[in-house]
């Protein structure tokens, strides 16, 4: 527990400070009426040792991935997180750092979005890459909006059905007081029909968006995609797993316009599902309309390197109305982390931890389907580190059997029914990080073939 | 070009008429304003615009400010030169650093437009307000 202190004598200073008598004055702009005249309904308090243990046997009720195998997927997964993540994220100088507006104040958080700019910019072979976004979601419909933009088309989207469902949701939601239709292609056999897009993508169209490795986990023809897009005018917009990046083509090297992500594997714990970390790339074309900060490296007067905010002219702030997003700032503190995770890691630990997912992946998929009645869903499909286990007739029965056993999976898809079609009704997610072992995979398997006894 | 003999708007963009064309440009004033300039964004020939329109953007080290039509026509040229360098714009604001050229669909909304001596006195007007 932190040691966190709040002494008579510090209340006195800091009431000093700011110029109150008491810390009852700085409530008396509330009407008594609107105020609870009484004590709240709280148990009395207790000393540090009673304390400690109360709080931990509270916290023992929780049951996570420290406790638990997790083999979940849906865009949040159980990475390992090096300590060094949180030594360097945890430092006061970074972890109670506001935006920095301020470049002389602020160099060291500066230097460390550059940072964080640059080595997106590498792992995803893009030109540009801004500060951050909020994350995954977002990222796609500020894609979205900028894929507008930059083609001065506002009639219509095109996204595929094999994206997040809850990305489509969140797009659906960004363009609903705008005259911009999103049309859907759906993916029933798990990834794309190239034909089926095609025949949508016409002169109106602003951006095709696409998930690669996708929402069930398989790969899409991302440079067929790509070009089917460019061949209307209209700018491909990627939606990518970080972590496939260390086996997988780079977008920049199969022609995406704009390729963001979801960047929760970068050393960012599954906490409840968010706060996350949204990257956001583009061509240097672009640089112009693309949304929210961005961090440049220049020289002070003296010669010497330093950091500032850049192209600021085209934010909220100064732009009002006529900004490129309402995104004016960035998530720093867990841009921060998927820097510090990176930079461990390298290029060589990235390609390791890759191909550890996905060749436990492959096993994992390849014992479970020896259970019977379980099967991939789509068993033609290549895929990276998740796919669909298709269960019928009952996957919530499979999951609960799973989570007796100490294992979670999920999600199940009948849990998105829009994007589900009904061969997909009993299908759930599996996904298969490094931290997996064989032990705990072939375990998973023997309980899921006791419980179809 | 002769800057006696062109039209203004309040929105600091100059035009020089000859018939049914006309050559469309920022002002000296616009661009001293603006301080140093970095980017343009410019229509794509062909657009229509109609007057009081925004047709592109200058973006300078303090702000971005809208381009506005001055005038109703179809967009017949644009001046990409200036994309790759601004100072045409900066040196030479009524000649080499013209913007768009337009034919002119609607003659009545030249009515709108100022003489010389009537833009430099609204010039100093807004002068005197910053």
């Amino acid at each position: 527990m932190t040691y966190l202190f709040n002494t008579p004598d510090q209340e006195r200073e800091m009431l000093r400070t700011i110029g109150a008598n008491s810390v009852e004055d700085l409530f008396e702009q509330i009407p008594s009426a609107s105020r609870l005249n009484r004590p709240l309904d709280l148990a009395p308090p207790l000393g540090e040792m009673d304390l400690e243990r109360e709080l931990r046997g509270l916290a023992s009720r929780n049951r996570g991935c420290s406790t638990r195998t997790c083999f979940m997927g849906g865009g949040v997964y159980d990475h390992f997180i090096p300590a060094a993540v949180d030594e360097v994220t945890g430092r006061g100088e970074f972890y109670t750092a506001y935006t920095p507006y301020q470049a002389e104040a602020s160099q060291g958080s500066l230097q460390a979005f550059f940072e964080y700019q640059s080595l997106i910019c590498r792992l995803t072979g893009m030109d540009v890459c801004n500060a951050s976004l909020y994350e995954g979601g977002t990222a796609v419909s500020e894609a979205a909006f900028m894929a507008m933009r930059v083609t001065d088309r506002h009639d219509k989207v095109v996204i595929l059905g094999s994206v997040h469902p809850e990305y489509q949701q969140v797009l659906r939601t960004y363009l609903s007081n705008l005259k911009c239709e999103v049309v859907v292609v759906p993916a029933p056999g798990g990834t794309a029909d190239l034909a089926k897009v095609k025949a949508v993508l016409d002169d109106k169209t602003a951006g095709l968006i696409i998930q690669h490795p996708n929402f069930f986990g398989c790969l899409e023809e991302a440079d067929e995609l790509a070009k089917l897009a460019r061949s209307v005018g209209a700018l491909s917009v990627v939606s990518f797993d970080p972590i496939s990046l260390g086996l997988l083509r780079r977008p920049g090297d199969y022609g995406a316009d704009i390729a963001v992500a979801e960047g929760q594997p970068l050393g960012i714990p599954m906490q409840y599902g968010g706060p996350f970390l949204g990257l956001f790339t583009c061509r240097n074309e672009f640089l112009r309309k693309m949304p929210g900060r961005l961090v440049g490296r220049t020289t002070d007067r003296s010669g010497r390197t330093c950091y500032t905010l850049t192209i600021q002219a085209r934010e909220q702030h100064i732009r009002r109305e006529k900004a490129t997003s309402n995104i004016c700032t960035n998530q720093g503190l867990l841009a921060l982390r998927a820097t510090v995770y990176l930079s461990l890691l390298g290029c060589r630990g990235l390609r390791e931890i890759a191909e550890l997912c996905c060749r436990k992946a492959h096993y994992a998929a390849e014992r479970l389907t020896s259970v019977a009645g379980l099967a991939r869903a789509f068993p033609e499909r290549p895929f990276f580190k998740e796919f669909v286990l298709s269960c019928p007739p009952d996957a919530e029965r499979v999951l609960a059997s799973a989570r007796k056993a100490g294992f979670d999976l999920g999600p199940s898809l009948s849990r998105f029914s829009p994007a589900g079609d009904s061969s997909l009704k009993h299908g759930m997610l599996v996904a298969v990080t490094e931290q997996r072992t064989r032990q705990e995979i072939d375990a998973l398997a023997a309980a899921l073939a006791e419980s179809s006894r | 070009m002769d800057i006696n003999s062109l039209k203004y708007a309040r929105s600091h963009e100059w035009v020089a008429l000859e018939g049914k064309s006309a050559t469309i440009g920022i002002t000296d004033f616009a661009v001293r304003q603006l301080t140093d300039l970095v980017h343009i964004e410019l229509p794509k020939v062909g657009r229509t615009i109609r007057q009081g329109e925004t047709f592109g953007e200058v973006e300078s080290v303090k702000a971005v400010s809208d381009l506005y039509a001055p005038l109703s026509g179809e967009i017949t040229a644009v001046n990409d030169k200036l994309a790759d360098d601004l100072g045409v714009l900066s040196d030479d604001p009524f000649g080499k650093g013209w913007v768009i050229k337009v034919t002119v669909t609607d003659p009545s909304s030249l009515a709108e437009l100022m003489d010389r001596k009537a833009y430099e006195a609204h010039c100093a007007e807004e002068e005197n307000h910053a």
